[in-house]
């Protein structure tokens, strides 16, 4: 075996392999050796196995160890390993595994063949041989490695046990008492000598002359570290310290402690006494542990700070969470939820109505809750639901909406329920409002509706009354005219009469007769006059009363007016001047009504007169293109608050029964009406015993309407 | 107080159903010169005026049987009476009687109560018109 398979990952089971490194350095011959070897193998790979190699008393090779095999298989592989005509007998000096096929042996047949490795020192005849029954040529890693680990070693016991041990052991059984101890222990002097090594100690700091020249350096190395750690405790007392070692068979790093206690030899100097204890895996595993512990902390300081994080981020919405465990039990809420469902611990003592409410609310919560706990509610994974909940310091309803979700782990296995609650109270209100804004609209709606209705029907009302109107006005029209007829007829032979008496018709009469004849002529006139008077406002009214516009003077009228009041004015001995301005006009209006109004105005102001004087005035104004004719009187005077009474219909200042001027009352009415017909009207300037002025103003050429 | 022949005096036909209306015109167109034959409604009226072709005719327009307008309209579609001048007179102020009237065919409006001397002022008017010697 030149060169021995190539060492295995580090990775690959070192466990494995350490466990059957260190048994086989523990091993004392060739036979323990070779068992340890085939059972490791037969373990690993559930094959027949079998180590050859020499045998009791020097006669002959025998099968030190198999799995697997027979007794004749073994004997019959022992003896043509012996054979020298053998296949077999070929491996003692050819290095390197040889594949076999299934008959390739006489008296053999291991099923699907065999590998034969030799094993030995590199350089050397191979001392024993390894059977592994493999179906095919390729070497298994663990049979290399087995062969290349357990070579030498046997190669030493076969030597060892073929010439007899040479130097005397003082104490055989102490020694092996101490090999047999798991843990490497060395004896050294008090400079770190070598004095004696069990075979743990020796597999890491005992190197042959046959050793391999990374096995030497790993021991050179071991063996440097060891007196370098030894050095430093100063070897007088029982001393603790770790020293780090190199594995020389698979270089990898190893820690001991070392616990050294120096002895007193009984026959000589002192030595030391050195304990190793692998503590390779404890380092490790305090490394990992302290990696772990550290990685721990990291993440729950960051487990907290997310924690805390997500506290803030709850604590700022608005809205009432909260997670519950998969039993219903309360894990976290925010500050929102808190209020409605915690004590208020920190904020005084609390209430015993203030707890009943929080109470309350946890019990409503429970109840909602329980829509999505137990099994029965396993397929539900959300449940919302409205509940009103008491405001805990208040007791003022809350409307809420609860929406509850669970949360499900990798598995699909519940862990916890997080509810959102969302305040309804606003959503409520504004629906409140907005159903009283619909109501309100439609009672509105139903007024404006009903208001119509009585508009409607009060229009209906008005124009009935303004038919009725109209039919009484003209009634009465017609009245006011039969009536007039009625009245005239009788009072045409009255007048008739009277005039042809006073036209002696009927031959002289005496002055009495003819005075009182006067008197008769005089009261028909002025019973005609009224009648008259009554006509016209009938006609004005009925829109009788027809418009004749023609082209005149006012001078020529002022005369004619002067001319028919004649008689009157000089019976009442008062002045009666007139005046007209300079430049007037000639006006294009009804002759016959300017003639009336004037008359009327005149004869009033004589009525109303008693000393003094009346003056009429005429002026044209230009800028307003309209004609004034005034009466000025110096008269009784009209109060202010009944200067507006006097135009209208059968109205005077003084109507009670004892009133001192008679008169219809319909003269300024009249003459009001015309005037407005004219398209101008009657003004009136007056205080009582300060006389008034009547105007008439109208325009100088009147519109047609 | 008159010296004109009975013959020679105009005659005047006063239509009025108001007995005393009717009388007193007539007494006092008498008195002031003139023949004067009465009718007491529009039939009456064309009677006597088909029968009596007076100078003038007085005509009350509302008037029983035939009313003053419907008279009128008659008497001056008869070629006989068409040419004498109707004038009318009424005691209705109110409507627009003097359009009707003229529209019917009267040569001038009088409104009562009309003083007899101004309706004879009104007949003389009339006659001095048609050249009939004047009354008087």
């Amino acid at each position: 075996m030149a060169s021995p398979a190539p060492l295995p990952p580090a990775e690959a089971e070192p466990g494995a392999r350490l466990v059957l490194a260190e048994h086989l350095l523990a091993c004392e011959s060739a036979v323990a050796c070779a068992r340890a070897m085939v059972e490791w193998l037969a373990r690993r790979s559930s094959a027949a196995v079998a180590c050859l190699g020499p045998g009791d008393g020097g006669n002959g090779s025998a099968c030190l160890a198999s799995e697997g095999l027979t007794g004749s298989q073994q004997a019959a592989l022992a003896r043509a390993w012996d054979a020298p005509a053998s296949p077999l007998s070929s491996f003692r000096t050819r290095p390197g595994a040889r594949w076999l096929g299934a008959d390739a042996l006489e008296g053999v047949v291991i099923p699907g063949g065999f590998l034969a490795v030799p094993l030995g020192r590199a350089g050397s005849p191979a001392v024993a041989l390894l059977v592994v029954g493999v179906p095919g040529p390729l070497v298994p890693q663990d049979v290399a490695w087995v062969a290349s680990c357990a070579g030498p070693l046997m190669a030493r016991w076969v030597a060892a046990d073929a010439r007899a041990p040479r130097r005397p052991e003082p104490d055989r059984l102490l020694r092996r008492v101490i090999n047999a101890v798991s843990d490497p222990v060395l004896l050294t002097d008090a400079e770190g000598t070598l004095l004696f090594a069990n075979g743990r100690a020796e597999a890491l700091l005992v190197a042959g002359p046959d050793a391999s020249p990374g096995r030497a350096r790993a021991v050179e190395v071991n063996q440097r570290l060891f007196r370098e750690t030894l050095a430093q405790g100063g070897g007088t007392t029982v001393h603790r310290r770790e020293v780090p070692l190199v594995d020389p068979l698979e270089g990898m790093d190893l820690l001991f402690e070392l616990v050294t206690t120096p002895v007193l030899a009984p026959d000589g100097p002192s030595v030391v006494v050195s304990v190793l204890r692998n503590v390779t895996d404890l380092g490790r595993a305090t490394q990992a542990l302290g990696e772990s512990y550290r990685r721990l902390r990291a993440t729950e300081r960051e487990a907290r700070s997310e924690r805390h994080r997500l506290d803030r981020v709850l604590d700022s919405v608005a809205d009432p969470i909260i997670l519950t465990d998969p039993a219903g039990g309360m894990v976290m809420m925010n500050d929102p939820a808190e209020r409605l469902f915690a004590w208020p611990h920190e904020e005084g003592p609390s209430s015993e109505a203030t707890e009943r409410r929080v109470r309350a609310n946890a019990a409503l919560f429970a109840s909602f809750l329980a829509n999505l706990l137990g099994p029965v509610n396993a397929g539900v994974s959300r449940w919302k639901s409205q509940l009103t909940l008491d405001e805990p310091a208040t007791g003022a309803p809350v409307p809420m909406e609860a929406m509850a979700n669970k949360v499900l782990g990798d598995g699909g296995e519940l862990t916890g329920i997080v509810t959102v609650f969302h305040d309804r109270t606003e959503v409520l209100e504004r629906a409140r409002l907005l159903e009283r804004v619909k109501e309100v609209s439609s009672e509105l709606e139903a007024r404006v509706q009903s208001a119509t209705a009585e508009l409607a029907e009060q229009n209906e009302l008005l124009r009935r009354q303004a038919i009725q109107l109209e039919q009484a006005s003209a009634a009465k029209s017609q009245f006011l005219a039969n009536m007039s007829h009625e009245f005239r007829t009788p009072l045409n032979a009255i007048l008739g009469y009277t005039n042809m008496l006073l036209q002696n018709v009927s031959g002289e009469m005496t002055p009495p007769q003819r005075r009182n004849l006067t008197r008769i002529d005089s009261n028909g006139r002025h019973l005609l006059e009224v009648i008259n008077e009554i006509l016209d406002i009938t006609r004005i009214e009925a829109g009788r009363m027809p418009l004749h516009l023609t082209d005149f003077g006012i001078p020529e009228l002022l005369q004619e007016v002067m001319a028919e009041m004649d008689p009157i004015i000089a019976r009442s001995k008062l002045t009666v001047e007139t005046h007209l301005d300079e430049g007037l006009p000639g006006v294009w209006s009804d002759r016959q009504k300017v003639k009336q109004i004037v008359l009327n105005l005149l004869s009033n102001a004589l009525k109303f007169t008693h000393e003094g004087g009346v003056r009429v005035a005429a002026e044209y104004q230009s800028a307003t293109s309209t004609v004034a004719i005034s009466v000025k009187d110096t008269g009784i005077g009209i109060d202010v608050s009944n200067q507006e009474k006097i135009f209208e219909d059968f109205q005077q200042v003084d109507s009670s029964p004892t009133r001192a001027y008679g008169g219809t009352g319909l003269g300024l009415s009249i003459c009001r009406r015309l005037a407005t017909m004219l398209g101008g009207r009657v003004s009136l300037q007056s205080a009582p015993g300060q006389g008034s002025t009547f105007t008439l103003h109208f325009p100088r050429r009147a519109r047609r309407t | 107080m008159t010296n004109t022949p009975e013959k020679q005096k105009p005659l005047v036909l006063v239509v009025d159903d108001y007995q005393d209306a009717r009388e007193m015109y007539a007494e006092y167109l008498e008195f002031s010169g003139f023949r004067v034959a009465e009718a007491k409604n529009g039939q009456e009226a064309l009677d006597k005026a088909f029968e009596l072709v007076p100078d003038v005719i007085l005509m009350d327009l509302s008037l029983p049987v035939m009313d003053g307008w419907e008279a009128t309209r008659r008497l001056k579609r008869d070629a006989r009476t068409k040419a004498i001048p109707v004038v009318a007179l009424t005691g209705h102020a109110l409507k627009g009687h003097s359009e009707d009237a003229n529209e019917a065919g009267c040569d001038a409006y009088v409104t009562k109560p009309c003083l007899p001397d101004a309706l004879v002022d009104q007949v003389k008017k009339m006659i001095a018109r048609r050249g009939v010697p004047p009354a008087r």
